[in-house]
């Protein structure tokens, strides 16, 4: 790393978001704000039906309402190509609009309704008949569905004999454990304005990654990639459901064939069906140990739902393969698909649903071996990579566990359950240990250093809330050895050329890398005392070689965390009392930004644990109460006393030591919680949230238990 | 979003005259539920009168000792009115356990009578329902409903009344005054809620055109002791699963007088004249809470997913009324 002219690293220190002043302030337009003369709106309308075809669109009658001035659908929709492959594979049926007339789920479009504003363009979509042929639907996920297959590439990943192990064991814990479907809700909702301007088709988006969503763009619609350009200069929240969505399709086929500019929004409730959710998981979890906790047979055995369109696997029981070993180790994943919209990467996926299974049942084999939580897994903690056994490039779990406990003051905790009473509420503490991968795609950046002096950085980053445009100044501030104030940082644009997207923990540390990489070209090819010509001097890096020339490594994030809950035994109610977060996830850029990210993360996790989940209704197909009213996050007064700290973890093979905290908060936050309820009142609960009838219904079933 | 024409009311008779000459008009207080409706056409109005600049927001003591809060107070004013938490704690306390900071500061006394089942199916336009669109069926009944009516319900319609104020109001007898273009008259809030039966889209009893001015609490000594406790999924901003405002007041050992009545369990706030009619006179312990409960809670008829809501009730009204027996007699 390189110092500042004060010995000072820019890296490490906080700092106040770059733009914060403009968020705060309103002057930071979203997609869904920015103005373009002779804008008009557009309104999809979405099939009310979970199966079937539509057999007839009455558009007549609409497109004589005030304002209206197209409606498109599959019986006069313009082609989309959608035989293609973008960054994270097979393009989503979802995004060829109207091509054709199956209705594979509730919530599917099937109509654009465009109108002068967007009040004329949502009354007249919401007056839209729509006739349709429905066919019987299938939305019902359990465990026990015959139906359930292995995912081809998801094959089970094993070593040694389960069965025997578990046999062999003089310990076993045998159970099954439940998350519901869960929904990102990023607080602003989807939003694009497409137009054509000098031949180009600019759209201003909301998304995760800007060189993502041009290239799909460019397939859909089989344009020359160069005339598309996407820029999501400000984004309110993705968590894995900003990529190419169906809202931009809509913009773009009504832009084309309107010729003017035209914006689509979604709402709150389209949500809901259009932009993907977390999949519900019913998971099996067998962990066969000697009376001490040592781990012989570990097997985890994870189901999630996927839509008929496309086949996405929540990959719940990849925590395992990183987190304990034994002589028998088996993870395997399970697909039902059913005719509900599709599932997709949501805030760690897989690790998320998947950390509450296994480390609730951590915690359960913990009771039964009358061995603390944290040193049951102190005494699994392997060498090297449980299946691979590749060498881990860092792994400080212990240092979480073992600092995280000395400030949680786990130290003094009574193991037994349902012993501590304050008034009506049962007291307890829980933990959980946690991982994430941490890795690098290769991206493009350039450094230009400017006649005046300064300095501009411009690389394809997007900023979904994070403070990823002020990580890329304090990385740029380092790498070309100034101060961040005079860096001045361009992402979000993809005229910027390829990059990484903000997904997958990936996002700082791909970019990072990049932006380093050409500073440093940039100040070699820098010639000291000599005049920069007006136009600057740029370099330009790819990180591809050197990505591709990285050894072969376990390379993960770790955590561990802790939770202190109330329950009420009489109402049901729950109530976390504070949580700490210990994180071993490498070099942190800025402390203030990245401290709110893995709160963020955290407080998600106590969201899952007690509110979050989307009810399907049987008879319709469709989510019920489909809005935040009838879909509860954690509310202000749900969150406690709150800390995360990080230990010292730079990541040896990467050029800042980065790793990646996009989502390591939230994993095995849920579990911690669970496992807390346990120790407050005796009763485990292994289906998610842990509301309050829930309680109850347990409590009943367990009297004193 | 249908097209709306929005008027300022000038004073009630203004107002009503501008409601009556427009099909479609609705009264707008704070818009927290209206507005909302709006955008998800569940409402549809051709107008709204505004009427929050009326002269309707006192709060005032009545002369025999009672209170008349103005229909356009607003849940925080009312909430923090010395006289309210003074005279009808419980009260207080139910409008400060209901939505947010930034609602109540939105909300109206009258707004919050009239406000419509936040019910899963109710807000979804595109779906069956029975209160949006009579005859169309309810699909709570066989599906979600863990959080719907176990009391009052009937078999076209198991969604509950949302209000948290009302539940208070109803434990203390609150009369409603409104006035339409024949000239003021009043109701008791018991019967402003008809029964659900197979009219549930008949949501109150007031004349059509109707503008409530203000809601009336005689005076009543007991309420002096009373408690609102809610029980819901999140710590706030969130609808009750199950509430419970009581009154007690104990003189020796025995109940002189007691209020209690139940919150989301039935399409209305649920005024317990059983559970209070076994208690009057009996002995404050929490056996006969228990048993009062019961005989209260004998008449619910739950379905599978709200059984939980039977015990729930029973131990909410045990526990509240024992911390105010415990109280009365510290």
């Amino acid at each position: 790393m390189t110092a500042t002219a004060e010995g000072k690293s820019a890296v490490g220190t906080a700092r106040v978001r770059l733009e914060g002043l403009d968020k705060v302030t309103g002057a930071a337009k979203y997609a869904g704000e920015v103005d373009f003369d002779g804008l008009a709106y557009g309104h999809l309308v979405l099939s009310t039906v979970a199966r079937g075809r539509v057999r007839a669109v009455h558009a007549d009658p609409v497109l004589a309402l005030p304002g209206v001035v197209g409606v498109w659908h599959h019986g006069n929709a313009p082609r989309v190509n959608t035989d293609f492959s973008g960054m994270l594979g097979p393009v989503d049926p979802l995004l060829g609009l109207f091509q054709n007339d199956r209705v594979p789920h509730a919530g599917w479009p099937v109509a654009l309704v465009v109108a002068e504003t967007s009040e004329q363009a949502r009354e007249a979509a919401d007056a839209l008949a729509v006739d349709y042929d429905p066919e019987p639907h299938d939305v019902v996920f359990g465990a026990d569905r015959p139906e359930a297959y292995t995912p081809p590439g998801q094959e089970d990943r094993s070593k040694g004999d389960i069965e025997a192990g578990l046999a062999a064991s003089a310990v076993v814990v045998d159970r099954e454990y439940s998350t519901p479907e869960e929904y990102h809700n990023s607080m602003e909702p989807h939003a694009a304005t497409a137009r054509w301007e000098g031949g180009r088709l600019e759209v201003v988006d909301s998304n995760q990654g800007t060189p993502m969503v041009a290239g799909d763009l460019a397939q859909l619609f089989s344009l020359d990639p160069e005339s598309v350009r996407v820029r999501a200069e400000h984004v309110g929240g993705a968590f894995g459901n900003k990529g190419t969505r169906p809202h931009l399709v809509a913009a773009v086929m009504a832009a084309t064939a309107l010729q003017r500019p035209v914006r689509v929004t979604l709402t709150r409730r389209q949500m809901f069906s259009l932009v993907g959710y977390r999949p519900p998981t019913a998971q099996r979890v067998r962990l066969g140990a000697d009376p001490d906790g040592r781990l012989r047979a570990l097997d985890h055995e994870a189901c999630s739902q996927t839509s008929t369109t496309i086949e996405y696997t929540e990959l719940s029981a990849t925590p395992a393969r990183t987190l304990y070993d034994a002589d028998a180790h088996r993870t395997a994943h399970r697909l039902l698909r059913l005719d509900v919209p599709s599932p997709t990467f949501m805030r760690a996926p897989g690790e998320a649903p998947g950390s509450f299974a296994l480390e609730s049942a951590l915690d359960e084999l913990a009771e039964k071996c009358g061995v603390d939580p944290i040193e049951l897994r102190l005494r699994n903690e392997p060498e090297v990579g449980p299946l691979s056994g590749l060498p881990f490039s860092s792994r400080n779990l212990r240092a979480c566990l073992e600092e995280g406990a000395r400030r949680f003051g786990w130290a003094d905790r009574d193991p037994r359950p349902g012993v501590r009473r304050e008034g009506r509420w049962l007291l307890g503490t829980g933990m959980a240990a946690a991982t994430f991968p941490s890795g690098a795609v290769p991206s493009t950046a350039s450094a230009t250093a400017e006649a005046d002096g300064s300095f501009t950085v411009g690389v394809n980053a997007s900023d979904v809330g994070t403070g990823a445009r002020t990580a890329m100044a304090l990385v740029a501030a380092d790498a070309l050895d100034t101060d961040p104030d005079n860096v001045k940082i361009r992402i979000a644009d993809s005229d910027l050329g390829p990059a990484m997207i903000a997904g997958g923990s990936m996002g700082t540390r791909s970019w990072a890398w990049a932006v380093a990489e050409a500073a440093r070209e940039l100040r070699e090819r820098l010639v000291p005392g000599a005049e920069v010509p007006p136009e600057g001097i740029t370099a330009r890096t790819d990180t591809g070689a050197a990505i591709g020339a990285l050894a072969q490594k376990e390379r993960y994030s770790f955590a561990a965390q802790f939770a202190e809950v109330a329950v009420d035994p009489a109402s049901g109610e729950v109530r976390v009392r504070r949580m700490l977060g210990a994180f071993a996830a490498g070099r942190i850029v800025n402390p203030l930004t990245a401290r709110s990210q893995l709160l963020g993360g955290m407080v998600w996790g106590l969201s899952m644990a007690l509110h979050e989940e989307a009810a399907r209704d049987r008879a319709s197909g469709a989510v019920v109460g489909g809005d935040l009213a009838g879909y509860h996050v954690a509310a202000n007064a749900d969150v406690p006393d709150m800390e995360a700290f990080w230990v010292d973890d730079p990541d040896p093979d990467d050029p800042v030591g980065i790793k990646g905290i996009g989502e390591i908060g939230i994993v095995g936050a849920a579990a911690a919680i669970g496992n807390a309820v346990w120790h407050a009142t005796g009763v485990r609960h292994r289906h998610l949230p842990i509301r309050p009838d829930r309680v109850l219904a347990a409590g009943r079933e367990a009297p004193g238990a | 979003m249908k097209e709306f024409d929005y008027r300022r009311a000038d004073g009630v008779s203004g107002a009503l005259a501008l409601h009556g000459a427009a099909p479609e008009a609705r009264f707008l207080g704070g818009g927290t539920n209206l507005v909302d409706l709006m955008k998800t056409g569940i409402e549809r109005p051709s107008l709204l009168v505004d009427i929050r600049e009326l002269p309707l927001d006192g709060i005032e003591a009545t002369g025999d000792g009672g209170l008349r809060i103005g229909a356009t107070a607003t849940n925080s004013d009312t909430a923090a009115h010395p006289e309210v938490r003074r005279r009808y704690p419980a009260l207080a306390q139910a409008l400060l356990a209901g939505a947010s900071g930034q609602l109540r500061n939105m909300a109206t006394v009258g707004g919050n009578l009239l406000q419509r089942t936040r019910c899963g199916y109710f807000s979804d336009a595109t779906g069956p329902c029975n209160k949006r669109v009579p005859g169309s069926g309810c699909p709570a009944i066989e599906g979600e409903h863990h959080n719907h009516a176990i009391l009052g319900a009937s078999a076209h319609c198991v969604a509950t009344h949302p209000s948290d104020m009302a539940v208070a109001l109803a434990a203390f007898d609150a009369v409603v005054a409104y006035e339409t273009a024949d000239g003021p008259d009043e109701m008791p809030l018991a019967d402003l809620y008809p029964p659900v039966g197979d009219t549930p889209h008949v949501e109150t009893a007031l004349p059509a055109g109707a503008l409530i001015t203000s809601v009336t609490l005689p005076p009543a000594p007991v309420a002096a002791a009373s408690r609102y406790r809610k029980v819901r999924e999140r710590a706030s901003f969130a609808f009750a699963i199950g509430s419970v405002a009581a009154a007690l007041e104990v003189r020796d050992g025995t109940v002189h007088d007691v209020r209690l009545a139940f919150g989301a369990v039935a399409p209305r706030p649920w005024r317990a004249q059983t559970a209070e009619k076994a208690l009057a006179g009996g002995p404050a312990t929490a056996e006969a809470f228990a048993a009062a409960a019961d005989a209260e809670l004998a008449a619910a008829e739950p379905l599978p997913d709200n059984e939980y809501k039977v015990p729930l009730m029973r131990d909410l009204a045990v526990s509240v009324l024992t911390e105010l027996a415990e109280e009365a007699g510290a």
